[in-house]
């Protein structure tokens, strides 16, 4: 069962876009498996070389992980089964099976983050994808994208290294590297120190790798001018799965150990969030350039995600994760019909765009609907979290109703600018030379870009599944007993 | 049909129809007409074949899904929400004969997303008035929003589009804003968002925490104007007429009169907001705006601005018989509901043929409009007949029953801003039946006749309900017995 991650990792030669493909499909597959398992209350462990799990390498499979696993493969798989006709463009056909073993090589990583127990192969994992993601995000025809990359690079490789020293710091103080043991060992130590310095390396390198302002900085550029497919896929996941060890690391291994823990990581993280939400939003309320401004967004959707994760209570972990899930795909489904535009558009400047609704009405609605579902109107997924997060708010007491306040004003600047891409796209007068005539995405594309944007209203108004998998997670990591 | 699918059907039926008539549009404009005909009365045959369960005090109740613990998407028909969405449906028919005339008459472009927006409208509306709880309410209050800014925007030009962005952020940001807050403050305190006759928050609030909560409500369901979030309704008079008719004198700000009614109804409770003093300040609020609005109407020369802010004072109207707090009101703000729809559509209608037939649309241009279109400004003496309540039309039914409200309540305010609004009704609406009958046309006026046939059969329509409705209102009044009645909801 737990071979979603191995296949992957043995199919880095697959050399086309079909293996590709097919690798990412079975992975995702998988991944429901494996939820469904463990939605019947097991969790999965598979010991690497068969060592038992403090000494050997273990992958383990929870709630919280199978939730995003889903995500990951889900978008990995959506993205690649869409990508064939987009990349074709973007990318010079020799270079084709580079660029899918890459991805594929990112995938792995990605899900190999996500299954691992072991804190230095989260590292390991890390480094993987990241590297995969840095040719990914070069790899179009874009030369922008290479200042973008090296920016990333550089910030990446500080986050890796800081996430790196903090482990080391544990791994000394402990002996061990598996999370669980590690859990259970730290209330040992009697030197506090280290492990203090050690979790605020953690929390600062995990926080530069999801992009938590103001740590944000490589974000936008990076999404803006890599291949279209690549940012669909990398926005839907990428920042979340560093979201996902963040808390996992906080909740799990310092929150019931270390005194005050819980204060300091509000106090750290509360501030960043409400920050990222506000200044993101209104960066992106006044942004000019389609990709830009989604990407500006998802900062500030990150900064939603970490302030359901500040909270430290059930409420707010549940919250944070349910977001992930929707806001994934919001922002996926959002991409996925940019990706369709760009077909048609080769200057995604909002003003740019006019007269698009003539000529891709079903693009456009696709993306009307996604992009709803990222306001939070209720009957769409986006809605779910928002409501789920402000209850997480008004229980954490007389903080509460400020936050919710923040909360609906960041929605009401997300009406803004999504509202700004909806009139440049049916109400503008389309450009002097630019022809009207009616010319649709291609029809692979524009299946898939549809299943992401009716997934959004599916899980709007029958949430269980995710929403069960999120109170699971809550509940392993806050409730105690993993 | 059983009730329960009924519901379902009364909500899916618009929906199904919205996507027909994209279809038949592609095909023929006449095809499209016809499907969104067949679409409106197959919705009343629907609609109206709940009204013998209701009659007999059924509640018929549907729960679609659940989307969290404790938060539903249900729907339960009730006597406010039965009035609201027969009423709606009917006038959707009459409304789509007009619209025909309208549209064709103006040669207007982008038809089929007209009609297909307004079926989408329809489909909210419908789920506004079969709502079960605060979160079906609110989640089809934002369709609704939604679903309207492409008519109101419709002409597409510049400053179209402005007032549409006015439109459109009023309402979104005071319900985002306001009417969420108030709705997960509601979730919180009564642990659920049921409407339960009698209310689910006596006792669980106190103070001035109930004015506050009623205050976010009031002002978050902007649809229903009340001073100062009214700024929408005169910028949405740029729509196209059929537009400003249905949704503007129907739909759209009846769905915030009837929102409020409800929550004061169903989830404050009449009886214990009677006994709480913070929430007074309502029915101040609302006379305040009945008075302003009239006083600003006067100073109109547009008249559809004009309509627009008559429009503003007759729903404080409602707000102020539902704040009243007692039951006669009640059913007065229930009847005033019909009673204003049927004068304003006929209103607007009137002001709409004339705008096809003549362009004309401002008032000064009426002069002597009353020879070369009897018929149009026969209706519309009617209709503004009906605003001031004068017998024998339907608009004296329900200030009879507002004021009878009042007195039982010896609140002297409303009674007199009433009275005070009676006369500032008559001073606006009178001299303009005067210039259109007895004074000249001015010379060298260009020459035309009666709008298209379509237009007039649905105005002359609407003018005839208006009669009627003087005379026959006895099923509506005893439906809407039951809202105070101790029945089981």
């Amino acid at each position: 069962m737990l071979s979603a991650p191995l296949i992957v990792l043995l199919q880095p030669r697959g050399l086309a876009w079909a293996g590709a493909t097919a690798a990412g499909l079975a992975s995702f597959a998988i991944a429901i498996a494996l939820a469904m398992a463990v939605l019947d209350g097991q969790t999965q462990v598979y010991a690497m070389g068969g060592w038992a799990a403090p000494y050997g390498i273990a992958l383990e499979v929870d709630a919280f992980s199978a939730l995003v696993l889903l995500l990951v493969t889900g978008a990995g798989a959506a993205a690649l089964l869409a990508a064939r006709v987009s990349v074709d463009r973007q990318i010079e056909p020799e270079r084709q099976p580079l660029f899918y073993a890459a991805w594929l090589l990112g995938l792995a990583g990605l899900a190999g983050i996500v299954v691992s127990a072991d804190a230095f192969n989260i590292f390991v994992f890390m480094e993987i994808s990241s590297l995969a993601s840095y040719i990914l995000i070069a790899g179009g025809p874009d030369r922008r994208a290479l200042p973008a990359v090296f920016k990333y690079l550089i910030m990446g490789t500080i986050g890796a290294t800081f996430y790196l020293i903090g482990v080391g710091l544990i791994y000394m103080m402990t002996g061990t590297l598996n999370l669980a043991d590690m859990q259970a060992r730290i209330g040992d130590v009697v030197a506090l120190n280290p492990i203090l310095v050690a979790a605020g390396f953690i929390t600062i390198g995990l926080a530069l790798k999801a992009a938590v302002f103001p740590l944000h900085v490589w974000l936008p550029n990076a999404y803006t001018h890599a291949p279209h497919m690549v940012t669909v896929f990398l926005a839907a996941c990428a920042t979340k799965v560093a979201l996902y060890v963040l808390i996992r690391f906080d909740s799990m291994v310092f929150q019931d150990r270390l005194s005050d823990h819980e204060f300091q990581f509000t106090l750290f993280a509360l501030p960043l969030a409400v920050l990222g939400i506000l200044v993101a939003s209104s960066v992106a309320m006044f942004e000019g350039h389609l990709k830009r401004l989604l990407a500006t967004s998802s900062v500030a959707q990150i900064g939603y995600i970490l302030l359901g994760a500040s909270f430290v209570s059930e409420a707010g972990i549940t919250a944070s994760a349910m977001h992930m899930f929707n806001h994934a795909l919001a922002k996926g489904g959002l991409f996925l019909a940019v990706a369709c535009l760009a077909f048609h558009f080769r200057d995604l400047r909002l003003s740019e765009l006019g007269g698009a609704a003539r000529r891709m009405p079903l693009t456009c609605a696709a993306l009307v609907v996604c992009g709803l579902s990222l306001i939070g109107v209720p009957g769409t997924a986006g809605f779910i979290s928002k409501w789920l997060l402000i209850t997480a708010a008004l229980e954490s007491g007389l903080w509460g109703w400020s936050l919710v306040a923040v909360i609906l004003v960041s929605s009401l600047m997300a009406v803004v600018y999504i509202w700004r891409i909806v009139e440049a796209l049916y109400f503008q007068q389309a450009s002097a030379e630019g022809d009207t005539s009616f010319a649709e995405a291609p029809l692979q594309l524009l299946l898939v870009t549809w299943a992401v944007a009716l997934l959004n209203i599916f899980f709007g108004l029958f949430p269980h599944l995710p929403l069960a998998l999120a109170n699971g997670s809550a509940a392993l990591l806050v409730g105690g007993a993993p | 049909m059983i009730p329960e699918t009924a519901i379902l059907t009364a909500i899916c039926l618009p929906l199904a129809g919205a996507l027909a008539i994209a279809v038949a549009g592609r095909i023929s404009p006449n095809l499209r007409e016809a499907t969104t005909l067949l679409t409106a009365a197959a919705l009343i045959w629907v609609v109206w074949g709940l009204l013998p369960t209701l009659m007999a005090g059924g509640r018929p109740a549907v729960e679609v899904s659940e989307v969290m613990p404790g938060l539903t998407i249900a729907f339960r028909v009730e006597p406010l929400g039965m009035l609201f969405a027969a009423l709606a449906s009917g006038l959707w028919l009459i409304n789509s004969v007009y619209s025909i005339g309208y549209m064709r008459g103006n040669k207007e472009k982008n038809q089929t997303r007209f009609y297909v927006c307004f079926a989408l409208a329809l489909a909210a509306t419908m789920g506004v008035a079969f709502a079960g709880n605060l979160f079906t309410l609110f989640l089809f209050y934002e369709v609704l929003t939604l679903s309207t800014y492409p008519l109101v925007s419709h002409k597409g030009d510049e400053a179209t589009v402005r007032s549409a962005r006015v439109y459109l952020g009023v309402l979104l940001c005071t319900s985002i804003g306001l009417f969420l807050p108030a709705i997960i403050w509601t979730y919180m305190a009564a642990g659920t968002g049921d409407f339960v006759h009698g209310g689910i928050l006596a006792g669980k609030l106190e103070g001035p925490a109930i004015g506050l909560l009623l205050g976010l409500f009031v002002f978050g369901i902007g649809k229903a104007a009340v001073m100062p979030v009214h700024r929408w309704l005169p910028a949405a008079m740029v729509a196209p007429t059929p537009v400003s008719a249905l949704l503007h004198a129907v739909a759209v700000v009846k769905a915030g009169v009837f929102a409020i009614t409800k929550i004061i109804v169903y989830v404050f409770g009449i009886d214990f907001l009677f006994a709480t003093p913070s929430s007074g300040w309502l029915l101040y609020m609302a006379a305040f705006t009945i008075i302003t609005a009239s006083l600003v109407a006067l100073r109109q020369t547009n008249i559809k601005r004009l309509l627009a802010y008559s429009t503003i004072a007759q729903l404080s109207y409602v707000v102020m018989a539902a704040a009243t707090l007692k039951p006669l009101a009640e059913v007065g703000a229930a009847i005033h509901m019909v009673a204003h729809a049927f004068g304003k559509i006929t209103l607007f209608f009137a002001a709409g043929a004339i705008y096809v037939a003549s362009k004309k649309t401002e008032i000064h241009q009426l002069r002597g409009i009353g020879r070369r279109m009897p018929w149009t400004m026969t209706a519309f003496t009617i209709g503004a007949l009906s605003m001031i309540g004068v017998p024998p039309t339907a608009g004296f039914v329900s200030k009879w029953y507002i004021l009878a409200g009042a007195f039982e309540a010896e609140n002297l305010v409303a009674v007199f801003t009433i009275i005070a609004s009676t006369v500032l009704n008559a001073a606006y609406f009178l001299p303009i039946l005067y210039m259109a009958w007895f004074e000249r046309e001015e010379a060298g006026a260009k020459a035309h006749g009666e709008a298209p046939f379509a237009a007039v059969l649905a105005l002359c329509i609407t003018a005839l309900l208006t009669l009627a409705f003087f005379l026959f209102n006895g099923p509506v009044i005893e439906l809407e017995s039951q809202v105070v009645r101790a029945l089981p909801l």
